[in-house]
């Protein structure tokens, strides 16, 4: 089967088989060189394996849900939007969501994803309890902070090159309303975004849309966007009898692949500008609903269709606060001096982060996607050099392309998690493409 | 009205979409099954996701002799009752085996229909109910690379069409599902077309929208009802010929 990730890029011709039983997973997983694939959102490489792909979707059984601790029990494919719709309703939101919600669990533990509420709850691992992991020889262990601690901080943020994660228990977070109370900061450039960030580490969630295609004293203006779960009394009137309800919006699906010219430096220069100043006309205080709060995107199904059919690249990075506003001024100027700029671009401030191989450090990350033309595939090699200067590191979950070399000079944790694969036999077990690639 | 609903053949894909699409509309529901003791999973899942009251109910849809008492062991009369009972089987097999084929055939036949029928009669003495029988696409026309399966679908269809003639007035409603390809267990491995491909989950959206609008022959995805009528239109003279 041709498979890619959501990057559309690359792609691999791959054995894949989707198991219904614990023995059937099993006998894939004994095949050897094996990876879980959830639901395909990882951009690039990372849930394909050309000799052994398993699709987990079938293992999307909810287990138990403890109301009183908010702790829910469930098998790894289960989607984050089932958990929405099932436990929002009882006023339960899930405490770590990234930028979509059409991601299973396993995906979302496996990549140790992140969202705008990093710098207050850290990432997905943080509201994890305890993970089921299947080993080479089919053997499942349970594995928490306290049980099996090393098998526990190696899967988190590991992308599943440990094991296939097969159930886990996450707390959801308490929430009274379906609503987000949303506070917009436009920020005329890259010190004064930051300054907003720095001035709202007490905010629930935030982040902010940066303009990628602004020069000169405009580099990096910003639209810094935080967002508090608006209590029960807040929600609008007409919404106040039902606050965990948000009327359902129509979904659109992108028709079919744009054509190659359609995203280019004009359109997507004048997109940002444009996108710029309807935001300072939102400047302060406004109600949204989740779903536009945190997944904008999703409202448009296959939106990856914009890019054509020659795919995208994610490039996110993660800088350390120290040398934070040099590596992205740096960052910025070549991006724009490139003309090569990006459609989305995103700029978000980690809080502390602790665990063994996830990618969030203490600083700011800053996540951009390029149509997949020559000219932004010559600028990544210099985005990778100033992210190296900086000491920053790399998200795999977005990357399709990082050569072995840069990927271990920015992050010298991933020799060390190789030597625990190989120790532990899982090198030959479980491998990806990206894995081999990176030869993690 | 949010009913009890019975589920028969609670194991398959479609019957799983099916539950999970009625108990998020507030239905309790009621698996059944072979072993239905292995279905503590699925119970499980629609008990967390939907806070609604599952029970599980051994059935085997071959024992037509212990349909009656089946239903006496319900808990309660189901308001709906959807059965996705069924074996697609290998054609080649069907053709060499007259075992093979004579469970094909009553799987998909007798038995489903033998148990709609019971459950009919209890209907209509109520006055009211829905009854939902999958049927199948490879009903509409024998071909030869799935005639014995599309002949005991045939069959059921038609079953179902009298059903619903003969309550139609008595308070009971019963709906034809004819779903196409479906991304299930059953296709696994086979190379079925994009577009006339539904996933499990549109099926049970749309028999719960089939209910609610009494709608009487429904086609998952609607192209396959353009599909059929082409297929069921091509002259037998030609069709014979053809390898569809």
């Amino acid at each position: 089967m041709d498979l890619a990730g959501w990057g559309n890029f690359p792609r691999h011709d791959s054995a894949v088989s989707a198991p219904r039983s614990e023995a059937g997973l099993a006998a894939q997983v004994a095949r050897g060189h094996a990876i879980a694939r959830g639901n395909g959102r990882s951009y690039g490489d990372s849930a394909i394996s050309p000799r052994n792909t398993i699709d987990m979707r079938n293992f999307d059984r909810m287990i138990a849900f403890d109301a009183e601790t908010g702790v829910l029990e469930a098998e790894a494919g289960v989607i984050l939007t089932d958990v929405i719709d099932a436990f929002l309703p009882r006023g339960w939101f899930p405490m770590v969501t990234p930028g979509t919600r059409l991601i299973t669990l396993g995906g979302a533990i496996a990549a140790d994803v992140h969202g705008k509420s990093h710098h207050i709850d850290g990432s997905f691992g943080a509201c994890v309890n305890w993970i089921d992991v299947m080993g080479p020889d089919g053997a499942v262990t349970r594995a928490s902070r306290d049980e099996n601690p090393d098998l526990f901080g190696w899967t988190i943020g590991g992308m599943g090159l440990t094991g296939i994660i097969l159930r886990c228990a996450i707390r959801l977070k308490p929430v009274q309303s379906g609503w987000i109370r949303q506070t917009m900061i436009p920020a005329d450039n890259l010190a004064a975004a930051m300054a907003a960030f720095e001035e709202s580490m007490e905010a629930g969630y935030s982040v902010a849309w940066i303009d990628c295609a602004a020069k000169g004293a405009h580099l990096g203006r910003s639209l810094v966007m935080l967002g508090e779960h608006a209590g029960a009394a807040e929600v609008a009137p007409q919404h106040r009898h039902r606050p965990l309800h948000v009327p359902a919006k129509p979904k659109h699906t992108f028709p079919f692949p744009l054509p190659g010219f359609a995203l280019n430096p004009f359109t997507v220069r004048a997109f940002n500008a444009l996108y710029y100043w309807m935001g300072t006309r939102k400047a302060g205080d406004s109600l949204v609903d989740w779903d536009e709060f945190f997944y904008p995107l999703d409202a448009i199904l296959k939106w990856n269709r914009l890019y054509g059919r020659r795919g995208f690249m994610q490039f996110q990075c993660v800088i350390p606060t120290e040398t934070a506003e040099a590596g992205l001024h740096a960052l910025l100027e070549a991006i724009a001096g490139s003309g090569q700029a990006s459609f989305l671009s995103v700029l978000k401030r980690f809080g502390p982060q602790t665990s063994p191989i996830s990618f969030p450090m203490e600083g700011y990350t800053l996540a951009l996607d390029f149509p997949r033309t020559q000219r932004a595939i010559d600028l990544m090699p210099q985005l990778d050099a100033i992210t190296l200067e900086h000491r920053g590191r790399f998200y795999l979950a977005k990357d399709s392309r990082l050569p072995a070399e840069t990927f271990a000079a920015a992050d010298p944790r991933a020799a060390e998690f190789a030597a625990w694969r190989s120790a532990n036999g899982l090198d030959t077990a479980f491998s990806s493409a990206q894995s081999e690639r990176l030869t993690l | 009205m949010t009913g009890p609903v019975l589920i028969l053949g609670a194991r398959s894909d479609i019957a799983r979409a099916t539950a999970r699409a009625f108990a998020a509309a507030g239905h309790p529901i009621q698996l059944a099954a072979r072993d239905a003791s292995t279905l503590a999973a699925d119970q499980a899942d629609l008990q967390t996701r939907f806070g609604i009251d599952v029970t599980l109910h051994d059935f085997d849809a071959l024992d037509t002799e212990g349909h009656d008492a089946f239903v006496d062991a319900l808990p309660n009369l189901p308001q709906i009752v959807v059965s996705a009972i069924g074996v697609l089987g290998d054609q080649t097999e069907n053709e060499d085996d007259i075992g093979v084929a004579r469970t094909v055939i009553r799987s998909n036949f007798e038995g489903p229909a033998l148990m709609l029928g019971v459950l009919a009669n209890r209907f209509a003495t109520r006055g009211s109910g829905t009854i939902v029988g999958i049927s199948s696409v490879a009903g509409d026309r024998g071909r030869a690379s799935n005639y014995v399966y599309g002949a005991a679908k045939a069959g059921f269809t038609a079953f179902l069409s009298g059903l619903r003639n003969r309550l139609a007035g008595q308070g009971v409603h019963v709906v034809t599902v004819l779903p196409g390809f479906v991304n299930t267990a059953m296709t696994a491995g086979m190379d079925t077309p994009g577009a006339l491909t539904a996933e499990p989950a549109e099926v049970g959206e749309a028999i719960v929208k089939a209910v609610k609008k009494s709608r009487n022959v429904i086609y998952v995805r609607r192209i396959w009802w353009l599909v059929m009528a082409i297929i069921r239109n091509i002259p037998e003279a030609i069709f014979k010929k053809t390898s569809i």
